[in-house]
């Protein structure tokens, strides 16, 4: 068994990689691998945004991401600067900016990027998408 | 396997700055590193290498000049950065062109270098 962190740089639906790291998580979870955590940096933020509103007949990768995490209790972190930069506001920075509204909620969190570094530490093999 | 504690970090640039922000959140991702006090190692490759020129004005495009960063890199005890020869050879470069000193490398020795970090992230 071994255990394996991801590296999401990539946007939601634009592109395949996220879904492609979604799949791979599931795969190896059924394998009995360990999944230590999602890490979300660039344009891979965008996976956590809960405005994520697509057609109902069309793959919400939002949700997969936050029924997976609930489901095996991985962790699913955002830089919060990435994320900033591209829109994806969490409720206390919301309040604290004046915005109305937000964006970003639990299971999903706002980390800086030293919690990747954790990451590359404490896993076998962390994997870009 | 288990991974080591303080497990080596390959950062490789692929792009040219400005057009996409992979060469500022790569450089961002470096500094934290550094800070956390890993041993990161920095490769510009392919177009990567623009990131790296001297004398870049990108204001005048309303952009900020991250390559005045690079400087600092030694203070964050990040030491080795590694420039394709052939890389900087196809877009008629020479490290005297560059911002900071770097160590040249062929390609074979980019693969001998690449293969020995534990982790290889790639922007």
């Amino acid at each position: 068994m071994a255990s394996f962190s991801l590296l999401i740089t990539k946007a939601a639906f634009d592109q395949q990689d996220a879904y492609s790291a979604y799949r791979f998580a599931v795969s190896a979870l059924k394998l009995q691998h360990g999944i230590q955590g999602v890490f979300f940096y660039q344009a891979g933020v965008h996976n956590s945004n809960a405005f994520q509103t697509g057609h109902s007949d069309e793959l919400n990768l939002h949700q997969k991401w936050v029924t997976l995490a609930k489901t095996h209790d991985i962790p699913l972190l955002v830089c919060v600067t990435a994320a900033n930069r591209r829109g994806i506001i969490n409720q206390q920075d919301a309040l604290d900016l004046d915005i109305k509204h937000f964006n970003l909620s639990a299971p999903f969190t706002e980390v800086g990027l030293g919690e990747l570094v954790e990451l590359l530490n404490t896993s076998d093999r962390v994997l870009q998408f | 396997m288990k991974a080591s504690r303080h497990s080596s970090i390959a950062l490789v640039n692929k792009t040219a700055p400005y057009g996409q922000a992979n060469g500022q959140e790569s450089l961002d991702l470096a500094l934290a590193a550094g800070s956390f006090g890993q041993d990161i190692r920095l490769y510009f490759i392919e177009d990567g290498v623009f990131q790296l020129l001297a004398k870049q004005s990108p204001a005048c495009i309303d952009a900020k000049n991250f390559s005045k960063t690079f400087a600092a890199l030694t203070f964050y005890d990040i030491e080795h950065i590694y420039v394709c020869r052939d890389s900087l050879k196809a877009r008629s470069l020479e490290p005297k062109n560059l911002c900071i000193e770097v160590e040249v490398l062929s390609k074979n020795e980019l693969q001998q270098h690449l293969s020995q970090h534990q982790h290889i992230l790639s922007f």
